[in-house]
């Protein structure tokens, strides 16, 4: 149907360009600029082509390898927490008590809150000298207080503990909403069986759960691949790089030091690991949201 | 009100064909009916006609006027859609005023019109409310007060009675019977409940795949089915169905059953060596007293609806419907002989009525 | 068992997701010495003291006020732009569109370093580095992905029937959309628009690198960039904070309901 046809095309050009200028342009423009060597603020200093060169330096980088290695360990670490978190706190709110909206209410307050907010909050309470976290770990006992910023083993967790914090109630939303599918028979049902309420959550429960979790894993590993208010405010990547996640050394090294090109290698090799991850995700989502639905 | 003339109509979703080169007429003020199973293509049919669809091919004039190229606004028609579809932000009064608001009628006009629609269909308490609050069969009657407020030209329904449970559908029909006798609507209907069919409609068009398999009056549709898929599909229980040919002394002998169709004619002479369909409807069997029986079995289940008796008769693996009277005394594992007369056997050549 | 853990359970997810900011709120209010007194006092003096130095000292009324015109140019066009276009994926089913969906979602999880370079050079090119247009356009491209998810979620649910019958009675496309679909979709229009808020006012990241003077910098860059090496000023930053963030608790409580839907649907909903 031609005349549709053209409508629907109205209706869907501008998002189209600006999406495509400001996403998929610039993902082919950094695949470009990463063959490249220049100086972002200094454009006159030309580009020259290097090839490869910034690939292979790299991969021999150091700083660059132990980046990757933080960011792994990061995203697999804080993803998993905050799913388990998250499932903690989607089964509290499944369960019908009077406190319950307020409870809610609470658990979306650290969702509310600014990330740059909550880095500043978590930099005031991991203070080495004041600090709520010191105090509740060694009461008066000042000298044994400990400076988890400053602590190239403590630093990691520091920032670990504080995302999970933060974002533990999404995932905790996605879980409640899959919780809330299974239908009560099923629990009726292993019970009449003669279930525990262990073997109830274990037998019933997880099986149905299992496209949420997913979804809330999926979920949180995408986004702690995008940290980068926490390290910025908290840590800025150290110390001694300890925190130095992917996505700020990347904006260290294109937006501090001006190394476009290298630091648009680093934008590729970023964007890569979140293809591999959408294609997951597109995989369990869209076939849903496209085979639903009453529009003809 | 006005007439509608379907020509040569035909409407394809990419490689799929759904109607095939239909041609039909319903007069001004006539009730005909699109009768069907599911995915004939019934209601692919009347989007067509309301502008919903375009068609792939064919003329559709409302009135002598040619309508296939207009917007559906333009038709003036009405649809009566299988869930309603009416506007649940608005209330009862605002669904039926809607239309009228949005040519810009004046609002005295409106509300009388709102006020004889909702009379006529017993709306008047439910105006204010709004379609969440109604059931199941208030809203359907909101459904057809929004489509009797435009007094289009044609009434389209799209299987208006299929959401409500069968009391309530009985009820229903009355009602819409009543209507169109008080509008003197031209009303095109769609459904695949034949006795929806056969009690509203002045005239049927029977639909499978795509195509017209009979058009005319209910007791024409009933009586004297065009071919097999008509006759089995119209009447409950179905009509029974037998493969076989006319042997001589024009006995038609199929699987373990022969009907005698002495009187018929010679015109089933032709038919000789053929092989036919029969056709005999479960109320045209008479319990075989003496003498020769067309079949000759056993009582497999009875049903007793109260004022019919249906009884189920396996011979020789074939099955049988027959209605006896209620008074029968009949039991499973009873032998049963059935005959049925000459002129009550319908007889189908190469999917064909003939004689 | 499971009555007796359930107060237990309420109070530890109680504590853990509240007391934290809790603490930070109640710091804005004590006076200098309460702030770094060890043990840490929790009654505050109620010292309003560095509420004034933040207004003042500190330019947050500057980045308030900042905030509040990106945050809301950025949520009106992208919603609107998102309601076109999640109307048109869900109402006419065209491959290519389902094509286009795809790419939105894939869009939306890089993470901003992907693109960074390039959307400052364009930005750059355009002149508009360090401007509110500069800045809102990024932000409407970034946050469509997410407008369009929630959109299409609330069309999927508008029975295509109801538009049909708007036709019939008399509507052209345009009339069809205003009087019917536009009032029917509203609830799901109003969760984008939150959430699209949401997004803008807590973005940092774009916001540090385009947004490079102080007089246009939203509250994020202002927060984070807050001034002090050696001794930071706690009781300010907190104050700013609470300023900041308060607006924006208000916002998820009145509306959870609303946010809750909007961020669960589409995703597991049956």
């Amino acid at each position: 149907m031609k005349r549709s046809e053209r409508a629907a095309l109205w209706f869907v050009l501008p998002s189209v360009f600006l999406v495509g200028l400001f996403s998929i342009y610039p993902i082919l423009e950094s695949a470009r600029l990463s063959f490249y060597r220049m100086i972002l603020m200094l454009p006159w200093l030309g580009e020259k082509f290097v090839g490869l060169e910034n690939y292979r330096d790299l991969a021999t980088d150091p700083v660059a390898l132990d980046s990757l290695a933080v960011t792994l360990v990061f995203v697999g670490v804080s993803a998993a927490l905050e799913v388990l978190a998250g499932l903690g706190m989607a089964l509290l709110l499944n369960e019908s008590f009077r406190a319950r909206g307020l409870v809610r209410a609470a658990v979306l307050v650290p969702w509310a809150i600014p990330t740059v907010v909550s880095s500043q909050m978590w930099r005031y309470l991991f203070n080495d000298r004041y600090g709520l976290f010191n105090f509740l770990l060694f009461g008066r006992a000042t000298e044994r207080y400990l400076a988890p910023l400053a602590d190239a083993r403590l630093a990691p967790a520091a920032i670990v503990f504080a995302d999970v914090w933060k974002t533990s109630s999404f995932a905790a939303l996605i879980i409640l909403a899959g919780l809330q599918t299974i239908p009560d028979e099923l629990y009726e049902a292993a019970a009449v069986d003669g279930a525990t309420a262990w073997q109830k959550f274990r037998r019933v429960t997880l099986p149905l759960l299992k496209p949420a979790l997913l979804l809330a894993l999926l979920f949180r590993t995408i986004d702690a691949f995008k940290v980068f208010d926490l390290v910025f405010v908290m840590t800025q990547g150290g110390p001694a790089d300890a925190t130095n996640v992917l996505q700020f050394y990347g904006y260290k090294k294109i937006f501090a030091e001006g190394m476009i090109g290298y630091g648009s290698a680093i934008s590729v090799g970023v964007f890569c690991f979140s293809l591999v991850l959408s294609f997951f995700y597109i995989r369990l989502i869209v076939a849903r949201v496209l085979e639903k639905g009453t529009a003809r | 009100m006005a007439s509608l003339a379907v020509k040569n109509l035909s409407k394809s979703f990419g490689a799929g064909r759904i109607i095939d080169d239909l041609s039909f007429e319903v007069a001004d003020g006539e009730f005909c009916v699109l009768l069907g199973p599911s995915g004939c293509g019934k209601t692919t049919l009347l989007r067509v006609v309301a502008g919903l669809e375009e068609a792939s091919a064919g003329t559709i004039a409302i009135g002598g006027r040619r309508v296939d190229a207009l917007a559906p606004r333009d038709r003036d028609v009405a649809f009566v859609f299988q869930t309603y579809a009416l506007y649940p932000h608005l209330t009862v009064a605002e669904n039926l005023a809607f239309s009228l608001k949005v040519r810009g009628v004046a609002r005295a006009e409106v509300r009388r019109r709102v006020e004889g629609t909702a009379k006529i269909l017993g709306l008047e308490s439910l105006l204010s409310r709004k379609p969440r609050e109604l059931s199941g069969g208030q809203r359907q009657r909101v459904a057809v007060g929004r489509a009797i407020i435009r007094q289009p030209k044609v009434f389209l329904f799209d299987e208006p009675l299929s959401n409500l449970d069968a009391a309530l559908r009985a009820e229903m029909r009355l009602e819409l019977a009543r209507l169109h006798r008080r509008l003197a609507a031209t009303m095109l209907y769609v459904t695949h409940d034949q006795a929806e069919a056969m009690t509203l409609a002045d005239k049927i068009v029977v639909l499978d795949q795509g195509r017209i398999q009979q058009i005319g009056a209910p007791a024409e549709i009933y009586h004297a089915p065009a071919n097999v898929f008509v006759a089995a599909f119209v009447g409950s229980p179905r009509m029974n169905l037998v493969e076989g040919s006319i042997g001589a002394e024009g006995i038609f002998i199929g699987e373990d059953c022969r009907f005698d169709l002495t009187g018929r004619g010679a015109e089933l002479n032709r038919f000789a060596e053929e092989t036919l369909t029969a056709g005999i409807r479960p109320e045209d069997f008479r319990i075989a007293e003496r003498g020769a029986a067309a079949i000759d079995g056993k009582i497999d289940v009875v049903e007793d609806m109260g004022s019919d008796k249906f009884v189920h008769v396996n011979s020789a693996g074939r099955r049988w419907v027959a209605r006896i009277a209620p008074e029968a005394r009949l039991k499973p594992g009873d032998p049963l002989r059935l005959t049925a007369a000459p002129d009550r056997i319908h007889l189908f050549f190469r999917d064909r009525r003939i004689g | 068992m499971k009555k007796a853990l359930l107060p237990f359970a309420i109070a530890v997810v109680l504590v853990y997701s509240l007391l934290p900011f809790l603490w930070f709120v109640l710091a804005s209010w004590k006076s200098p010495a309460q702030l770094t007194a060890i043990p840490p006092e929790i009654v505050p003096a109620f010292h309003w003291g560095f509420y004034r130095s933040a207004l003042t000292t500190y330019g947050l009324p500057g980045y308030i006020r900042n905030s509040v015109i990106v945050a809301t140019a950025t949520t009106v066009v992208s919603v609107a732009i998102g309601t076109l276009a999640a109307y048109a994926l869900t109402r006419f089913h065209f491959a290519w569109l389902r094509f286009y969906l795809v790419v939105l979602l894939c869009v939306s999880m890089f993470p901003q370093i992907a693109v960074a370079g390039p959307v400052w050079r364009i930005l750059d090119a355009l002149g508009w580095l360090n401007s509110y247009q500069g800045i809102v356009v990024a932000y409407i491209s970034f946050s469509l992905p997410l407008a369009i998810w929630i959109l299409a979620t609330f069309f999927k649910e508008l029975p295509y029937e109801i538009e049909e019958a708007a036709l019939i009675d008399g509507c052209s496309r345009p009339q069809a959309l205003r009087r019917v679909v536009l009032p029917l979709a509203a609830p799901g229009i109003f969760t984008a628009a939150i959430l699209v808020f949401i997004y803008a006012w807590n973005e940092f990241f774009f916001a540090l690198i385009v947004l490079t003077s102080p007089a246009l910098q939203t509250l994020p860059v202002g927060i984070a960039l807050f001034p002090g090496e050696y001794t930071m000023p706690w009781g300010e930053l907190a104050a700013a904070s609470t300023i900041a963030t308060l607006p924006l608790i208000a916002l998820t409580l009145f509306f959870q309901r609303r946010i809750i839907g909007g961020l669960s649907a589409g995703a597991v909903k049956g």
